[in-house]
């Protein structure tokens, strides 16, 4: 097939014009450096360390399943989302102009229950337990540091006054000695005045509420994340926050929600979601709409509990808790308050759509180019290839004239051929990988002259025109691949060390050996043989 | 047009010399890292890649400087402000919090900016932020990486050659990259990822020359009547016969990489230089330290074969 000129040109061009089809109809990926985007490393929550690899594994591609659907509907052209090593999930958005509404798109867990409201005075007698443990578990001069109030304040809450929420301040005195008794024998009178909790704690103007003035919440949040205060909480029943800050008079609070600890229905059930905004009122809202079998959950429960408050908890936060009327079938509605764009409305729809996140996921990693840098970029190193590679058409032809266009020729190939092999393998074109690709020049450059410098070496001992091609080829060869398979070597290994950039640059580097092994060996050859056609052996070249 | 066309220089005689030259140059980068260790806590300056933390590139209005960032930031306290490229791009590198969010510092910093400047007189050009242990494991692999491909060069060039062959290459590429490691130490040029890979790039180039010089060694090895051939004699006439392509190639890649150093901006600069040092580096030592290296393995433990390969007959040898 090789055997004469002609042959060999054909295959050249056939070869030339596939790679070159492929270059232009799939176009050459540019990295985030070059165009602008995030790159994100995403790895399962697991302070501990107590999760199994398997456990870890599959957590991550129920994550990468989820967080691809989210992306998708998003509406990020051509994503990479990538699993490294069963633990991490790399996501690479390109072109995005708003990356913190990307990453929440990305990191959100988006966890709905649907958890019934109790009464305030439920959880009334455990607040002296939960006063206890506290002090227990902290000691009364940490709290003092804390700058928590330690005893009981007597003076009327302004919320109380203000509203009438509740009768009294809240007090351990209602719980039954019995269980004092129980739960801290050995404790002394003037510990029982100490209330760092339940003296933060105002009756909320909404049943089933505390509300926790502002510069309290920290502190709040502090007691409630302690095992110790989680055990002292009544049976079935939990505290949790409410989502958004309320002004009441001069005063900003956030509510504390006293609810059923376990939800009646979850996310899961959930078959849509969509945005709206409610004409009525004028607020952003997500309706949504329940399976078949999480309808009739949601019918039952509703229908047993007209008149109490349901809670929407997302994210373990209280996002909205209507009253309920009556029998609730599949639908229902998230109420968002009218301050809250729909942007952000039509963001939840979609991660409610897309399905809650099995576990907290962290960002260990975060990189983000803007777009003006990448254009900066792309154009100085179009710029700074373009010289580099008319610097080497100059250094070829003027060294070694004929051949030395030869070269060049069979060099135009080879870039048509690093450039086509990446638009096929799909990979992208970095800094680093721009860099990789002059690189790869530079070795497509050297065994041209490898062989050149062999062909004139082979004519200065007095060889025939054509027997001096034919050795220089044969005798350039050995060197030319063995320097080109330890570099493939190389390149091999930063691909399967190297993240991110420096694959870039593995890939383009590995590419682009093969394609001068080819380019050297092959074109630059049938350019040469097509050179000498019509020569006779004895003939000068030029070279 | 022929450049050192039938040269005859003395290299090999001129060793004792060359190891001079690359003792002290190797010499100065582990004081120049020692010196490191001693002033800014670690042998280089490893970027945010290595160490986690965050990296916060600005673009601001021109009337700013780096003095009035560093005001807004904190005054002495402020995180290391450095200009990068144009006059009016600077970075900010700050640590990140053990457990914290790795925005959070990103965040603070950004909302410091705005509340000093006003929204509009800065744009945030580039973010990178790096978990504290994404960081340790990264310096891990770049050793491993560096680790196996002198492993695996060694074995290829073990079979393709021999071992005595792949030893004297992993000597010069070794010698290559401690010399990079100081120079790159000397000027205290950022570690980041991208270094890295122009790091394992030196090791390919210098590789690809020490190569090109052996595969000629070996083949006049070969030749009729070496057998009788001072071994000194014939790796300093494989140098000559190949200096041609040295120089020529190295020369082109030079114009090349020079190019790129003055066009090509400046997120690739660091790397550009890197590249351009370990280029010079590597053809100096393909001739002076790798085909020297050969002479004195031979000298010290004769061919370097083991067992029962010493007594097959051998081809000439050097």
């Amino acid at each position: 097939m090789f055997k004469t000129p002609r042959s060999r040109l054909i295959t050249i061009i056939l070869i030339t014009g596939i790679f070159g089809w492929q270059l232009y109809s799939k176009g050459l990926k540019l990295g985030l450096d070059l165009q602008g985007g995030m790159h994100l490393v995403l790895e399962v929550d697991d302070p501990e360390g107590t999760m199994t690899v398997e456990a870890k594994a599959d957590m991550i591609d129920r994550v990468d399943r989820i967080i691809r659907t989210r992306i998708d509907e998003f509406g990020v052209e051509e994503p990479l989302i990538q699993k490294v090593g069963g633990e991490r999930l790399i996501v690479e958005l390109a072109g995005i102009d708003d990356q913190d509404r990307a990453k929440e798109i990305v990191q959100r867990n988006a966890f709905l229950e649907f958890k019934l409201v109790l009464p305030v005075t439920d959880m009334t007698a455990a607040l002296s337990r939960i006063d206890r443990s506290v002090v227990a578990a902290l000691g009364i001069d940490s709290i003092r540091a804390l700058g928590a109030d330690v005893v009981a304040s007597e003076q009327p809450e302004i919320v109380d006054l203000l509203f009438g929420g509740g009768d009294t301040t809240v007090t351990g005195e209602q719980v039954d000695t019995a269980e004092i008794v129980e739960e801290a024998p050995e404790e002394e009178d003037p510990l029982d005045s100490f209330q760092p909790f339940s003296s933060k704690l105002n009756m909320g103007d909404i049943p089933g509420t505390y509300l926790i003035a502002l510069e309290d919440i920290p502190t709040v949040e502090l007691f409630l994340a302690m095992d110790e205060v989680q055990r002292a909480l009544p049976r079935d029943q939990a505290l949790q926050w409410g989502m958004e800050l309320v002004g009441r008079g001069a005063r900003t609070y956030r509510y504390l929600w006293v609810l059923e600890e376990d939800p009646f229905l979850t996310g899961d059930r959930l078959e849509t979601a969509t945005a709206g905004r409610d004409p009525q009122f004028n607020q952003s809202q997500v309706q949504f709409e329940l399976s078949r079998a999480g309808g009739r959950t949601f019918g039952q429960f509703t229908g047993q509990h007209i008149g109490d408050n349901l809670a929407i908890v997302l994210d373990g936060e209280v996002q909205s808790a209507p009253v309920i009327r009556d029998r609730i079938g599949a639908r229902g509605q998230i109420d968002m308050g009218s301050g809250t764009p729909l942007e952000e409305a039509s963001d939840l729809a979609l991660v409610l759509r897309a399905g809650a996140l099995p576990a907290k996921i962290n960002i260990i990693e975060e990189r983000t180019v803007g777009p003006s840098l990448g254009q900066d970029s792309v154009d100085a190193g179009r710029i700074a290839g373009m010289v580099g590679i008319a610097l080497v058409v100059l250094v070829m032809m003027a060294y070694y004239r004929v051949a030395g266009i030869l070269a060049v020729g069979a060099l135009g190939v080879y870039v048509v051929l690093v450039l086509g092999g990446l638009a096929v393998l799909g990979a992208v074109l970095t800094v680093p990988g721009i860099a990789g690709l002059i690189l790869s020049i530079g070795m497509a450059v050297d065994a041209n002259v490898l062989i050149f410098e062999r062909i004139r070496e082979e004519l200065a001992v007095g060889r025939a025109t054509r027997t001096a091609v034919e050795e220089g080829f044969q005798h350039a060869f050995s060197a030319i691949m063995d320097a080109n398979m330890t570099t493939l070597i190389t390149a091999l290994i930063l691909f399967q060390f190297g993240t991110g950039p420096v694959r870039g640059f593995a890939v383009t580097l590995s590419i682009g050996i093969v394609a001068s092994f080819f380019s050297a060996l092959f074109v630059t050859r049938s350019f040469f043989l097509l050179y000498l056609q019509g020569k006779k052996a004895s003939d000068p070249i030029s070279v | 047009m022929r450049l050192f066309h039938n040269a005859s220089y003395r290299f090999i005689e001129a060793r004792r010399k060359a190891y001079v030259v690359s003792g002290i140059v190797l010499g100065a980068g582990i004081v120049f890292m020692t010196l490191n260790v001693v002033n800014i806590g670690s042998w280089q300056n490893y970027g945010v890649d290595f160490t986690g933390g965050s990296l916060i590139q600005i673009q601001v209005d021109a009337n700013l400087t780096a003095g009035d960032l560093r005001d807004a930031l904190g005054g002495v306290d402020a995180p290391p402000i450095t200009r990068f490229g144009e006059e009016s791009e600077f970075v900010v590198r700050a640590p990140v919090a053990e457990d914290g969010s790795i925005g959070a510092v990103a965040d603070t910093i950004e909302a410091q900016l705005a509340a000093a400047f006003g929204e509009d007189a800065f744009e945030v050009v580039r973010t990178e932020q790096v978990g504290a242990k994404v960081g340790g494991e990264l310096q891990l692999k770049a050793l491993y990486a560096i680790l196996f491909s002198f492993l695996l060069t060694l074995i290829y060039l073990a079979i393709r050659f021999e071992l005595r062959f792949g030893m004297a290459a992993v000597i010069a590429t070794l010698h290559d990259i401690l010399i990079t490691l100081g120079v790159l130490a000397l000027f205290r040029v950022e570690i980041a990822l991208p270094t890295v890979a122009a790091i394992l790039t030196i090791l390919g180039y210098s590789l690809n020359d020490t190569i090109v010089v052996f595969d000629r060694i070996r083949e006049n090895m070969h030749k009729k009547g070496a057998r009788k051939r001072k071994p000194v004699d014939l790796i300093n006439q494989s140098i000559n016969e190949t200096l041609p392509r040295t120089i020529l190639t190295s020369g082109t890649t030079l114009a090349v990489l020079s190019a790129l150093l003055i066009l090509g901006g400046a997120v690739i600069r660091d790397f550009t230089v890197v590249l351009i040092l370990g280029v010079i580096i590597g053809t100096y030592s393909s001739i002076f330290v790798a085909s020297p290296a050969l002479i004195e393995i031979q000298n010290r433990w004769g061919l370097g074969k083991v067992g029962d390969k010493k007594k097959r007959p051998q081809p000439a040898t050097v």
